[in-house]
């Protein structure tokens, strides 16, 4: 197999305000002629900085400082900056991450398209324009040729994704990088856009790098791996391999972190600590000060990436023993019988649609939550999941008293919470917090931690100032930040010391029921391991009870001890989260369970089923009769016609609501 | 593994704890235009309030003798048409000018910046009826309501304050308004009504410190607004009547004598109103900056 690109020693740095970073540092990789490589880290190690060496986008004062890239055979150091126009969007194409920062508003598609043909092709425009038809067409948009001239707002996420795959592919690069693809896209999609990905990769023999930091991804979409860390690539072997005999203990880690594989009363693994600045690189091996196995040599000298077939940079890589080590027992919060602390009935919420002129008219409503009705019991997890769009925010917004519904109750405790005044429900506030999704943006910029953290108890008049201080500090304590924390402000912190702060306050009037918002959904695996065993302990130390919402079924299942599955503004399937996800009796549910990415090479290629195919539907429209019919395998007209009722599956209260369900009707 | 991870390694040195505006001021003094700005606002002060006591001229008696002399030992700046001594008129007006400008930036930015702030809160229909007055207001042309306020009324430097704040609040209440209807979605906002605080505390504690950027800079250019407005006003002959000066006054007078080669006449006031407004731009600048916490390295 003949490379397609060469990277070797590649050295880049960035030249910042006081010093300068080294993102990436003595680099080497190959991809061949059809051939997929993946690029796997945690955030700020340098796998994008490494992608965009090689197309040579790197940021304000980012410059390739030593080694050779070479594509084909050329050499791209002798290629100036012209030359490297001529060479991007034609001979290597490139994805980024958010398809809504990626296309131009103010353009249609097909010209988006067309552009870069034009750009590197000596052709007219109206045959450029039949060659964007024809891209558009090739990565699977519906009546291609006549959307060409729609703008991108009227494409929804998933089409939009595949309208910047076109533009990537429209010259046929040779090689096509991608930067976390579809990190901004839900689960169904997804699945849709790698697996396109994979099929135009055999079709027109590109070499793909896959730049992520999903392994489920990298498990089924890849041929070769390289793990990097702090700049440096740490190990690198075939996917099959590598998930099978990981070597370095960093690889290890992140495969520990993974909720997926975890039962549900183990702790995750959690990689302590952060990675390491890149304007100061420690000595020795890098991960040293995070890696279990350290010894005074790794921290003395650096390991040199070696080996056949399977290099890893490591004094102390792992053997088969050490691997199947498992993660230790910890102890569930018990659900026992109790009242019921949150009972909700026939919970209705839409929104009205109005007109933009002066007048406002009323022009539709959406149904964003359509009668819901579950409970939860103190010291349980519930946890809430489905696409984005489907209402489980609007319903988190409505148990907190956020928003009020438009029909139906809220009980919380006894007390009937919906519909109440602000100054009423003042003092039962306390009872019930939030945990935003972006602890950035729920933390004012400007205040610093200890203020944050008080502002709830001064809001409540919650003791003196004193025990305020000092309560203040214990909370700290118990989220696992140091004192020293209490005098800085929010941007000072990483991702995953922020929401801790964010869980701190949502902790501190000791409430009993904390209602998380896709609290790790922006976090790395290593660090949402930390929060999700930092909820437990806290569960199980303040007997508190979660209603937690997630799109990612693996997290949900690992934290919850009854899932609700919502499609559409309808929960569609309820029940202890196990028997869920081991045995669901909803197709949604079967579909979102086949969507998720498994961090198994052979599972993962291995699986056949298609998972949910299609977009979510308008929900100002919603289909009659069973919503989920218009994505459903085994929809008929009686789904169209009736709406199916609640059933139930198992004597555990496990219900679902489909006229053909996948399980026994208890 | 039962002790929560330490994730916070890069926490333990201690910092040394500062106070509020320990880091604004640093990051303030870091820049160094603005510096000058402020240096130079200073020196104008100094010259305008703290000079006439030692440089003493006569700035209300008409000499006509003396008229439009050329700068010499005893008249260092020269004369204007009517004799009086121009270095001194230039301390003189510029009190005025920094007066009118300064009070008439302060009056316009607290009320726009309140009547922003509420509109931008309430929402809804509030809203819309204070915006649209503030709609309303801005369609007047500023030339034709000063002319008109300048053919019924006698001008006082109480009066030129108000006619400058009148015309210059509502810039600050829409850009304040702008910055309240996003803050009042924001999720710390959102989580203050969570725990139970009102609308006052959201107003106090996180809207208003949040927006401050915003205002403090549009202050320091509405001050320099203000000065260029006493200046237009006087060349409409709605500035302050002779024998008081500011500098407005004094350059559209001079600009009369442009072809009798008078240039002390002019120079002095143009360079003294533009360096007064580039000061504070620059100060202005300077201060988006400072109060800007994520842009403070510690």
């Amino acid at each position: 197999m003949s490379p397609i690109v060469t990277l070797d020693d590649v050295h880049t740095d960035i030249a910042l305000r006081n010093g300068t970073a080294h993102p990436v540092s003595g680099v080497s990789l190959t991809v061949g002629k059809g051939e997929s490589l993946g690029i796997v880290g945690e955030s700020g190690c340098g796998k994008t900085m490494t992608a965009l060496s090689i197309i040579r986008l790197l940021p304000p004062g980012g410059r390739v400082i030593s080694g050779s890239i070479t594509l084909g055979d050329t050499d791209l150091a002798t290629v100036d900056e012209a030359g490297m126009r001529k060479l991007r969007g034609n001979r290597i194409g490139m994805i980024f991450q958010d398809p809504m920062t990626s296309l131009n508003p103010c353009m249609t598609i097909g010209d988006q398209v067309s552009e870069t043909v034009l750009l590197h092709r000596d052709v007219t425009r109206a045959q450029a324009r039949e060659r964007a038809a024809e891209v558009l067409d090739l990565v699977g948009l519906p009546r291609a040729k006549e959307r060409l001239d729609s703008y991108p707002h009227l494409l929804s996420g998933g089409m939009r994704q595949r309208v910047v795959i076109a533009m990537a592919l429209a010259c046929e690069p040779e090689l096509l990088i991608a930067d976390e693809p579809t990190t901004a896209l839900d689960a169904t999609i997804q699945k849709q856009i790698l697996e396109l990905i994979d099929e135009l990769r055999d079709r027109l023999g590109m070499a793909v790098i896959l730049v992520t930091h999903d392994l489920g991804v990298i498990a089924g979409y890849t041929d070769r791996v390289a793990v990097m860390y702090a700049g440096k690539i740490v190990e690198t072997s075939s996917t099959q391999e590598l998930f099978a005999n990981p070597r370095h203990p960093y690889t290890e880690a992140l495969f520990r972190a993974l909720p997926e594989n975890v039962d549900a009363d183990r702790r995750l693994y959690a990689i302590p600590g952060l990675p390491p600045d890149l304007s100061d690189p420690p000595l020795g091996c890098r991960f040293a000060a995070r890696c279990a196995y350290a010894t005074e040599q790794c921290r003395a000298q650096e390991p040199a990436l070696t080996g056949n077939g399977h290099p890893f940079a490591c004094f102390h890589p792992l053997t088969t023993k050490q691997q199947a080590t498992p993660n230790p027992h910890t102890p569930l919060a018990v659900a026992e019988e109790t009242a019921p602390l949150l009972v909700v009935r026939n919970l209705v919420r839409t929104f009205p649609v109005t007109s933009n002129g002066v007048l406002q008219r009323k022009i539709g409503t959406v149904s964003a939550v359509a009668d819901v009705s579950f409970t939860v019991h103190t010291g349980e997890t519930f946890g809430l999941v489905g696409e984005s769009g489907c209402g489980k925010s609007t319903i988190g917004r409505l148990l907190v008293a956020a928003d009020t519904p438009t029909s139906g109750s809220i009980t919380f405790d006894g007390t009937e919470i919906s519909g109440k005044s602000h100054r009423a429900l003042r003092r039962h506030r306390r009872d019930f917090q939030l945990m935003f999704q972006d602890p950035y943006a729920s933390l004012d910029p400007r205040m610093r931690v200890r203020a944050i953290l008080r502002e709830p108890l001064a809001i409540q008049h919650r003791g003196s100032a004193v025990e305020q201080e000092n309560a203040v500090a214990k909370l700290l304590d118990e989220v696992g930040l140091a004192g020293a924390a209490l005098d800085k402000y929010p941007h000072e912190f990483s991702g995953g010391q922020r929401q801790r702060i964010g869980l701190a306050r949502a902790l501190a009037l000791r409430p009993k029921l904390i209602v998380a918002d896709e609290p790790v959904s922006a976090l790395d695996v290593s660090v949402q391991a930390q929060i999700l065993n930092l909820m437990r302990d806290l569960q199980r130390e303040h007997q508190l009870t979660y209603v937690f919402i997630s799109h990612d079924l693996s997290v949900v299942r690992y934290l919850s001890t009854t899932i609700g599955v919502m499609y559409l503004g309808k929960l569609v399937e309820i029940g202890p989260a196990e028997q869920v996800y081991t045995s669901p009796a909803h197709p949604y549910t079967q579909g979102l369970i086949d969507t998720i990415p498994l961090a198994d090479p052979e599972r993962e290629q291995r699986k056949d089923n298609a998972g949910v195919r299609g977009e979510l539907p308008s929900a100002m429209n919603p289909p009659s009769g069973c919503r989920f019919r218009t994505r459903c395998p085994l929809a008929t007209e009686k789904c169209a016609a009736e709406e199916p009722p609640m059933r139930q599956f198992s004597d555990q209260a496990h219900q679902a609501a489909c006229h053909y369900p996948l399980q026994q009707i208890h | 593994m039962t002790a929560i991870p330490a994730d916070d390694a890069v926490l333990s040195d201690s910092p040394k704890t500062r106070g509020v505006f320990a880091g604004p001021l640093s990051a303030f003094a870091e820049n160094k235009l603005a510096v000058v700005g402020l240096g130079i606002v200073v020196a104008f002060i100094l010259f305008c309030y703290v000079g006439p006591l030692v440089y003493h001229t006569d700035q209300v008696h008409i000499d006509l003798s003396q008229a439009t002399l050329p700068p010499s030992g005893t008249h260092p700046l020269g004369t204007n048409e009517v004799g009086y001594d121009q270095l001194g008129r230039l301390m003189a007006g510029g009190q005025s000018s920094l007066e009118v400008g300064v009070a008439a930036a302060l009056l316009a930015t607290v009320f726009g910046t309140l009547w922003g702030a509420i509109a931008g809160y309430a929402g809804g229909f509030i809203d819309s009826a204070m915006m649209r007055i503030v709609d309303a207001l801005l369609a007047v042309p500023a030339l034709f309501l000063l002319l008109f306020l300048a053919s019924i009324a006698r001008p006082t430097i109480g009066l030129l304050i108000l006619v400058i704040a009148f015309i210059s609040w509502l810039g600050p209440a829409r850009l304040v308004r702008g910055q309240a209807l996003t803050l009042r979605t924001r999720d710390y906002v959102t989580s203050v009504r969570l725990m139970g605080g009102g609308p006052l505390r959201a107003i106090l504690r996180h809207i208003a410190p949040n927006a401050i950027g915003t205002v403090v800079v549009n202050a320091t250019f509405q001050v320099a607004d203000a000065i260029l407005l006493v200046a237009t006003l006087s060349f409409l002959g709605l500035g302050i009547p002779p024998p008081a000066a500011n500098w407005g006054d004094m350059l559209s007078n001079g600009i009369n004598y442009t072809y009798d080669g008078y240039w002390w006449l002019i120079y002095p006031p143009g360079l003294a109103i533009v360096l007064v407004v580039v000061a504070f731009n620059l100060i202005g600048d300077a201060l988006r900056d400072s109060f800007e916490v994520r842009l403070q390295k510690r």
